[in-house]
């Protein structure tokens, strides 16, 4: 049985179908999972909060998002282990749900930035990062206008740091987990650095830790 | 005020609006003189323009729908079909750079949403005046936000455009925005209603005072006055507009429309008038019933221009379930009305008709116009002398990549989400963008192209030159030119020269057109972009789409590997109407369409047979800048040698000759120079390497490090809007 991945879907996702590409492309199997019901699909093994401006970034973004009716159910999953990984805004929705420390804030460009960056491994001892070693680099676009991550290093478990850290993260980061690592945010696209076509196919390593 | 007759007011002339009763039999009401006003504005109508729009080629084998509808649609084969088109919202840019920019990119987004297609990337052509201006720096730094903050929200990529700057758009800036969209599995959905008792349903946002007006007073006039016209211009939502689009994409593929149109110019008058003659049929709306976001009097519900709404036909079986899809994606659905039989358009307000005229005299019989055809003196060859040769022309060289105008675009094209949908194959900063077509082995490139300068020396010409640099563009990824879409954005045609240039470079483009065989299948008019003391270059702009069969077989600008050959296709250039030149003067050779349609066939044919490292088009800036620009993709330095005989600096920066810059692996040459036919002229330009460009014209060398190169093309735009 391949594994299924409930790619969630709020008003203003834009990033739904590419993710669910991706996922494809990992040999996993996708389904929609929509903002306004109670529950994850029957036999979702892991959760994908894909990129967006879910709400239209009203009030915060991720705050309208976080507080929606699936999002129950995707804490659930989380709280009995369940991987989930939340890609731009999916990383805001699941800082504003608490699912993840820290909040991102406005880029210390004060602009939308759109450029492949390089990260840099911090931890490899994650799902997200276990074919790789702490150190590597890998090269996964980011774009985004609130990607800066606040927060406090020592009390979050970072997963991958910018080389440049054009958007003025805290200590570079790029990406957090949990403590117990099955959940992680990261603000660079994963699900659009699966496709040599595109340029890279790095982002596979690290959607790979959906797979269990 | 009170003075002024009301149809002068809405910008009727007194001779349109006695017009009116004669096609009626009687007075119009109110709110009926000014539905004709907007609808026989230029915007809506394009009564100056319309006659010589008919030079365009517009069929060929791939058309499915041609220009008339909300877009234009080709077959790029695999059973995949594309949508297209181009629009101006330049006036509104003007006055309110932010929300004009912004809701001309959701204009053109309903465009092809309105033909049953999923929008899968944007392009931008932006003219501004120059950079040391503030006004025009605001006005760029808003529009590019505006462009943005709505592309960027609403997920789909923007992939490509262009911009320059000129001190003629100063007060007329232009802000063009085109959109290319895949057809589902539902087909085409076309505008013109259907079948007598169907319901109209009106769905999107609520409809409030905003962009009242637009069409006639901001879109159809001069811009002396537009600092009083704020409130014509609209408010973005770009929200809704995403959360339209993927509701408009599930109702396309269940099948539950028989008709689908946006609400843009004009509003409601314009979706309604046009869905009814175009389908032959009448339409009855109760007004009383349109979702309102404030009071409203019934000719403001009827014109208003807030954006992010949609007209549907539904067949009264499907309606419940139509607004059911459109409540699940949270937004307000509404039947209106009903279509009826015969041609009216019937309003109705509080029980009273306040409307009830046959569609087709909105939509189809505004008055049209032959604008007057004056010849502008040709114009005097550029006087070499007049411009000081350089002691240092690696210098001027590093000063012209400096040059807004040829300097790098990221700081632009990074505000932008160029990647979103994960199919930007060739992403912003080429010849052209390449994306990939979901689900196909094909990719489509794409490409905005205007010549500007040589359209006000020589408007055929640059008619012509215009399409010939599109189609390049194209080539030089690799990509066959299929179909185009125009924006022709002039100065008032019924002042001075502009008619005539407009007709030349329409006859220009045609020629060209014609050659290449890419027919154009939608377009834009945008006029009267002047004010008092200044009027815009002819600005012609060609949106053009070309077909990769093979989607990883694209072609880039950056040089590759040490060793590969350059080689020059195309005749020399000239510094007349050049950037280098920086004077607006000069009278320019002859446009060889078939010479040059023939060098673009070359490295076409180059590319389909994979000889081709790169190709680059040579253009702003000439020779030397585009080496100097693979130089700086690739990393790698190139070593040129050009036959001296004329100013270094006219070698170097000279502009035109359709030419292209190519490079091959050293053994492939001879198979390249068997492909060329005598029409084209291939020379031998040296060897990529090393770390700088080098190029030497006889016994003279210029060298230009590539890393200083980079230096001044990445600094020339944020330095000038610092």
């Amino acid at each position: 049985m391949s594994t299924t991945v409930a790619v969630l879907r709020f008003p203003g996702t834009l990033d739904h179908d590419s993710a669910v590409r991706a996922v494809e492309g990992l040999g996993a199997t996708a389904v929609e999972a929509w903002h306004a019901d109670a529950e994850l699909p029957a036999g979702t093994d892991a959760v994908l909060l894909p990129g967006g401006f879910s709400y239209g970034d009203h009030l915060r973004c991720g705050a309208i998002a976080s507080r929606a009716p699936v999002m129950a159910a995707v804490k659930r999953h989380a709280d009995a282990g369940g991987r989930v990984v939340g890609i731009c805004n999916g990383f805001q929705v699941l800082c504003e749900a608490g699912l993840l420390p820290g909040a991102l804030r406005r880029n210390a460009t004060l602009s939308f930035v759109c450029r492949q960056m390089e990260l840099e491994v911090a931890d490899d001892d994650t799902p997200w990062t276990s074919g790789l070693e702490t150190g590597a680099v890998i090269s996964i676009p980011i774009k985004n206008n609130e990607g800066a991550w606040y927060g406090d290093p020592d009390a979050a478990r970072v997963v991958l740091r910018y080389r440049d850290n054009l958007l003025g993260s805290t200590d570079a980061v790029a990406g957090v987990a949990n403590a117990a690592g099955n959940v992680m945010g990261l603000m660079p696209h994963p699900e659009e650095a699966c496709d040599a076509l595109l340029g890279s196919t790095d982002g596979q390593l690290v959607l790979a830790g959906l797979i269990a | 005020m009170s003075d002024v007759p009301l149809h002068r007011q809405l910008g009727l002339t007194d001779d349109e609006a006695a017009l009116i009763p004669e096609l009626l039999g009687r007075e119009p009401t109110d709110p009926e003189l000014v539905m004709f006003s907007l609808m026989w504005s230029e915007h809506c109508s394009y009564k100056h323009s319309k006659p010589l729009l008919r030079g365009f080629p517009t069929t060929g084998a791939r058309v499915l729908q041609g220009p008339g509808e909300n877009a234009g649609v080709v077959d790029v084969g695999d059973g995949i079909a594309v949508a297209l088109k181009i629009e101006s919202h330049n006036h509104p840019s003007a006055v309110e750079p932010f929300e004009g920019a912004a809701t001309g990119v959701g204009g053109i987004v309903r465009d092809i949403i309105a033909m049953g297609a999923r929008p899968i990337a944007l392009l931008d052509s932006l003219r501004f005046g120059e950079l040391t201006s503030a006004r025009s720096r605001h006005l760029f730094t808003r529009s590019v936000a505006g462009i943005g903050h709505y592309g960027n929200c609403i997920g789909v990529p923007t992939v490509g455009g262009e911009v320059s700057f000129d001190d003629r758009y100063e007060e007329s800036c232009l802000v063009n925005a085109m959109c290319v969209g895949v057809l589902g599995p539902g087909g085409i959905l076309r505008a013109a209603a259907q079948g007598p008792g169907n319901a109209l349903v009106l769905f999107g946002n609520k409809t409030g005072r905003d962009g009242i007006g637009g069409a006639s007073v901001l879109a159809s006039a001069e811009l002396d006055e537009a600092e009083d016209k704020r409130p014509s211009v609209q408010v973005s939502d770009p929200f809704t507009e995403r959360k339209l689009m993927d509701c408009c994409r599930e109702l396309a593929e269940s099948g539950t429309l028989v008709a689908l149109q946006d609400l843009g110019a004009a509003g409601l008058t314009s979706a309604a008038s046009e869905m009814a003659a175009k389908g032959g049929v009448g339409l009855d709306i109760d007004l009383d019933l349109v979702p309102l976001r404030e009071t409203l009097a019934p000719a403001e519900i009827l014109v208003s221009e807030s954006q992010e709404r949609m007209l549907a036909v539904v067949l009264p079986e499907k309606l419940e379930e139509m607004i059911a899809v459109c409540r699940r994606w949270d937004l307000d659905a509404t039947a209106i009305g009903s279509v009826t039989e015969g041609e009216n358009l019937v309003a109705r307000s509080g029980g009273a008709v306040v409307v009830d005229l046959p569609a087709r005299l909105l939509a189809d019989d505004a008055p049209v116009y032959e604008v007057p055809r004056v010849p502008a003196p040709a114009g005097i060859p550029l006087d070499l002398a007049t411009i000081p040769e350089p002691a240092d022309l690696a210098a001027a060289w590093a000063d012209l990549l400096a040059r807004p105008n040829i300097a790098s675009k990221r700081w632009i094209y990074e505000r932008y989400d160029h990647l979103v949908g994960a199919n930007t194959i060739r992403r912003p900063g080429g010849d052209a963008a390449v994306v990939r077509l979901p689900g196909s082995d094909r990719a489509i490139a794409l490409t905005t192209d205007c010549a500007e300068r040589h359209c006000e020396i020589d408007p055929r010409g640059g008619g012509r030159a215009s399409v010939l640099e599109a189609a390049r563009n194209l080539a030089c990824v690799g990509a066959r030119p299929v179909a185009a879409t125009d924006c022709l954005n002039f100065p008032n045609p019924e002042k001075g020269s502009t008619g005539w240039r407009l007709a030349e470079s329409i006859a220009g483009m045609a020629e060209a057109l014609t050659a290449l065989d890419v027919p154009v299948v939608s377009g834009n008019v945008s006029l009267y972009n002047e004010s008092a003391t200044r009027s815009i270059l002819p600005t012609p702009v060609v949106g053009m789409m070309g077909l990769l069969e093979r989607a990883d077989s694209s072609v880039g600008h950056a040089f590759a590997d040490a060793g590969d050959v350059v080689l020059l296709v195309g005749d020399d250039g000239v510094l007349d109407a050049s950037e280098y030149a920086a004077s607006p003067g000069g009278a320019l050779p002859d446009v060889d369409v078939s010479r040059e349609v023939a060098a673009i066939e070359l490295v076409l044919r180059a590319a389909e047979e994979g000889l081709l490292r790169s190709a680059h088009d040579v253009s702003g800036g000439g020779l030397a800048v585009a080496l100097a620009e693979s130089a700086m993709a690739g990393g790698v330095g190139v070593t040129a040698e050009v036959e001296p005989g004329r100013r270094d600096d006219e070698v170097m920066f000279g502009e035109g000759g359709g030419r292209m810059l190519v490079t091959l692996a050293a053994g492939d040459v001879a198979r390249f120079e068997g492909l060329a036919g005598p029409a084209v002229r291939v020379r031998w330009l040296g060897e990529v390497g090393g770390d700088a460009v080098v190029l030497r014209i006889g016994d003279n060398e210029v060298a230009l490090p590539v890393e200083r190169a980079r230096e001044a093309y990445e600094r020339g735009l944020p330095e000038a809007l610092a």
